[in-house]
């Protein structure tokens, strides 16, 4: 603890490369995850728009499971529990593709595509019902309406939510590395537990973290700015 | 299947109730849940301050406050509980256990989630509210604490409530570092029985997916609640001192 920060140690062996393949898991985990779960939000808040009771229950079920379980409980059941259902083909297809890499994918993305769908139906609920009606008055098809004239205010309105979704997302891939996934977290417990430079090890993993969340926050309040409705 | 999860709950509830409890230490569902409640009972104070430093006009204040919201929320809570595993018995000198180690990281990171919650109450008050109080002769401090917070902390009661349900997921995370709670105790079971890793890991989901979605439940039927009161609708008989504060605004 007395002794000087020594960062020229993360530079020694082949730590280098074990942080670089890391960070590289880490964007790759969190790119994938992070479109699987807008495909499946959009999805679920479309569903939920249909007015068809079983669909809306459907969804609600979904919702609520995958808020209210913590995401390492269903990183668990996805890599431990639900192979032992698949035929021992489909395990073996698995088990030969980075297993751990695709279930943390799936469980990752599932669960944060709940989260996706509430942030955009809460923006479709905040447009008046007016505004559809008026579309439709004006000859715009139901399709033409949605398109045209509500997604683009409501996607307005979700797009803080969408953002901090996304931190959280990716901030959330950190969690693959209880079933072994090689992203940046576990590559700085491999490191620390190697070189004793718990430190270094550390603030750099720290910098690192905070610094892609803060550049996400940041790109998000761009893009908030840039499509800004300007009123008055 | 669901036999197999009645036959692992009939076997195994006392460990994911209490752990070893009484002649092991306590663990399971109890350390879950005293996790939870003294991390957010603990971040409670803390929060508060965080979310005046962050509203203050002072920048001295402002920024620090900001600085660690950021940080916070920046930065994942694996390595929150890794910073304080490592750092925390460095600096204090003697070991601390793994619930110790996790108390503290739950209440770094409740505290600053918790203060952004607080603020969301604070700045969604009436500005009429603040400047009626100052006119009224009360300094700063005054308003914030006998007009502003007030109100704002009961408009935000669902809100906590919500962060009460991401703090017992998150003390999941315990697992991590070996916390005897919920999920290691599942863990454990399923290290026993090797062969049925799908419904411990159902059953497992099962029991956080009650606990917390009837607190969801309670948080929502609580928004409608207030929200109800605070939009002038029948008024219950006892009127908070806010209420008044609000009509006499109105009044005036």
């Amino acid at each position: 603890m007395s002794t000087k920060l020594d960062f020229s140690v993360l530079l020694r062996e082949d730590y280098p490369r074990l942080i670089i393949e890391g960070i590289i898991t880490m964007l790759q985990l969190t790119g994938y995850a992070w479109i699987l779960a807008m495909a499946i939000g959009v999805l679920l808040a479309l569903l939920r728009m249909t007015r068809n009771r079983w669909a809306e229950r459907a969804v609600a079920l979904f919702v609520e499971y995958h808020q209210n379980v913590p995401m390492l409980v269903q990183i668990f059941l996805w890599y431990f529990g639900v192979p032992t259902l698949l035929p021992d083909s489909v395990q073996l297809w698995f088990n030969q593709r980075h297993s751990e890499f695709l279930f943390a994918i799936i469980a990752v993305g599932l669960c944060m595509s709940a989260y996706i769908s509430e942030s955009l139906r809460s923006g479709i609920r905040a447009i008046p019902g007016s505004q559809m009606e008026a579309a439709r008055a004006l000859g715009l098809s139901y399709l033409k309406a949605s398109r045209m004239v509500i997604l683009p205010q409501a996607l307005r309105i979700a797009l803080p939510t969408l953002v901090s979704h996304t931190v959280l997302l990716f901030k959330n891939t950190s969690l693959a590395m209880v079933i072994g996934v090689a992203e940046l977290t576990y590559a700085t417990r491999e490191i620390e537990s190697q070189s004793f430079h718990t430190i270094e090890t550390y603030l750099l993993t720290t910098v690192i973290y905070l610094g892609i969340s803060l550049l996400i926050m940041a790109g998000g309040a761009m893009l908030e700015n840039r499509y800004r409705i300007k009123t008055r | 299947m669901i036999i197999d999860i009645f036959h692992i709950l009939r076997d195994n509830w006392t460990l994911l109730l209490i752990g070893q409890y009484p002649n092991g230490p306590l663990g399971g569902l109890a350390i879950t849940l005293i996790l939870s409640v003294a991390g957010l009972l603990l971040a409670f104070p803390v929060s508060v301050l965080l979310a005046l430093g962050r509203v203050s006009p002072l920048a001295i204040l402002r920024a620090p406050a900001i600085a660690i919201i950021y940080t916070v929320r920046g930065v994942p809570l694996v390595m929150f509980i890794f910073w304080v595993y490592f750092f925390v018995p460095l600096l204090i000198g003697t070991t601390i256990s793994g619930f110790t180690t996790m108390l503290v990281t739950v209440v770094i990171y409740e505290a600053a989630y918790l203060a952004e919650v607080i603020r969301a109450g604070i700045e969604g008050l009436p500005k009429g509210q603040v400047e009626a109080s100052r006119a009224l002769g009360m300094s700063y401090l005054q308003t914030m604490f006998k007009i502003v917070l007030p109100q704002a902390l009961y408009n935000m009661l669902p809100a906590m409530i919500s962060q009460f349900v991401s703090t017992i997921k998150e003390t999941s995370l315990g697992y991590v570092i070996s916390v005897n709670e919920l999920t290691f105790a599942a863990n454990q079971i399923n290290s026993t029985l090797l062969t049925k890793p799908f419904p411990v890991f159902v059953m497992l989901a099962l029991i956080y997916f009650v606990l917390c979605s009837l607190l969801t439940q309670f948080a929502r039927w609580l928004e409608r609640r207030i929200a109800r009161r605070r939009s002038g609708g029948p008024r219950v008989a006892t009127a908070a001192v806010s209420d008044n504060a609000a009509a006499a605004i109105t009044a005036a």
